[in-house]
């Protein structure tokens, strides 16, 4: 019986220990996992763009749906200059998918669980929409931070709000996936720890809440992944299409 | 709706934690810096070649799928389209070469009637004036004879009659008595017998 819910959100070594200075990047459960994301979607997707046919088969027609799901969703959100961003947006949706939905497997670990990964996610995408859009619009960029049609008034106040609420911008993604994912997945371990405590008994109320749960929970693992592009599409839009 | 239960739940989920947190000791281990730096560094490394894979192999192979198949299925459709176009094309030709063969045999068979018909009259005119001909002749024949007759039968009257004289009273009249006679009946009668 595992005491804490937390204990599955732990970290540890597999295999030695590799230090590049001060620094450890041994690898982890955590990388095992975002090893098998990405072989899971590499051999997924390889599959389904190994022949052309005009039937496609089940692996093809995966493939292509999602594609042409990730496509409309950046086509909508983000309009037809994000074209170049496809792939990357598409990568991004497919690992956090992956990862997401791999934790769902009992005894796995979620990549998406930890702070640090999501973070490192959601800053890169940052950085990277500030970086694109000060390359689009120069230093007209900033005008990003003054919404049209404000009195002069309020413009000093708003300008503050606006810079605030985009430097959170990262906080806010990253935290969003971590504290879902960790939520979940620690609300299942509590459910799961009462079924053992109430025995045969008692525990059937919280077994049934688990499987409802584990339903849940997968809804939210798409939902998250989902969310998680859709913010990074809307991001780039505000950096592509400046519309303040 | 979702949203709502999902927060509900979470907020529980952070109550329960809380105190099974209190009772534990050790917390989150996401805040566990000891594996910050390697998590960094193999999801760099693993997401990098998951999109260098994806963006140069894998996702290009798809949209060449998606468009070879898109436009094979639009080439389908316009190479129907356009056997459509051509069978009614042919469709109208055929009936084009139908009305104009329709006409064509009309035409031959008017002029065959025609010509037959020409056939037909000229002969007719031919046949008519043979009979028109024959006519003529046959009525100048028949005047001729008309002209002719009355001199023949008072001649053959004259002679009948010298030979019933003869036989009746055995003696020999003077022809030129017996035609005077017959004369003078012919002029008497003649307009009775012969119309003139």
């Amino acid at each position: 019986m595992a005491a804490n819910p937390m204990t599955q959100f732990e970290v540890y070594r597999i295999g030695p220990e590799i230090k590049v200075g001060a620094f450890d990047i041994s690898f982890t459960n955590s990388s095992l996992f975002m090893v098998v994301s990405s072989l899971a979607i590499l051999i997924v997707f390889s599959l389904g763009s190994k022949k052309s046919s005009l039937l496609p088969n089940k692996f093809q027609l995966l493939a292509e749906l999602s594609y042409n799901f990730v496509s409309k969703m950046i086509g909508d959100t983000a309009g037809s200059k994000a074209r170049p961003y496809f792939a990357f947006i598409f990568s991004l949706f497919m690992f956090v998918l992956f990862c997401n939905m791999f934790g769902m497997i009992p005894y796995t670990f979620t990549v998406t669980s930890h702070i640090i990964v999501t973070f490192m996610l959601a800053a890169f995408i940052f950085i990277g929409v500030t970086i694109v859009g000060f390359i689009k619009h120069g230093f007209g960029y900033l005008k990003l931070f003054v919404p049209s049609g404000v009195p002069a008034v309020l413009l000093p106040l708003i300008v503050v709000i606006e810079i605030i609420s985009y430097l959170s911008r990262p906080i806010s993604l990253s935290v969003r996936l971590f504290a879902n994912m960790m939520a979940g997945h620690t609300m299942m371990k509590v459910f799961g720890g009462f079924v053992i405590s109430l025995g045969i008994v008692g525990g059937w109320l919280p077994l049934s809440f688990s499987v409802a749960l584990t339903g849940l929970e997968i809804l939210v693992a798409f939902l998250q992944a989902y969310v998680f592009a859709i913010l990074t599409c809307i991001y780039l839009n505000d950096a592509l299409n400046l519309h303040h | 709706m979702i949203k709502k239960i999902l927060f509900q739940l979470i907020f529980l989920t952070f109550l329960f934690t809380g105190k099974v947190i209190a009772a534990e000791s050790g917390g989150m281990p996401q805040l566990n810096p000891e594996f910050w730096v390697s998590q960094i560094f193999w999801l760099t490394i693993i997401f990098g070649i998951l999109y260098v894979v994806l963006s140069k192999i894998i996702l290009p192979k798809i949209s060449a799928n998606l468009e070879s198949r898109k436009s094979q299925i639009s080439d389908n459709i316009e190479a129907a389209e356009k056997q459509r176009k051509e069978s009614e094309t042919k469709l109208k030709e055929y009936d084009e070469i139908i009305s104009k063969s329709k006409n064509e045999a009309k035409s031959i068979f008017n002029q065959a009637k025609e010509k037959v018909l020409k056939d037909i009259n000229a002969k007719k005119d031919i046949l008519e004036k043979q009979i028109d001909e024959e006519i003529k002749k046959a009525e100048e024949e028949i005047n001729k004879l008309r002209i002719g007759a009355p001199k023949k039968i008072s001649k053959i009257a004259i002679d009948t009659s010298s030979e019933l004289i003869q036989k009746l009273i055995g003696a020999e009249i003077n022809n030129s008595s017996i035609s005077a006679i017959v004369d003078d009946l012919t002029k008497k009668n003649g307009a009775k017998y012969y119309g003139n």
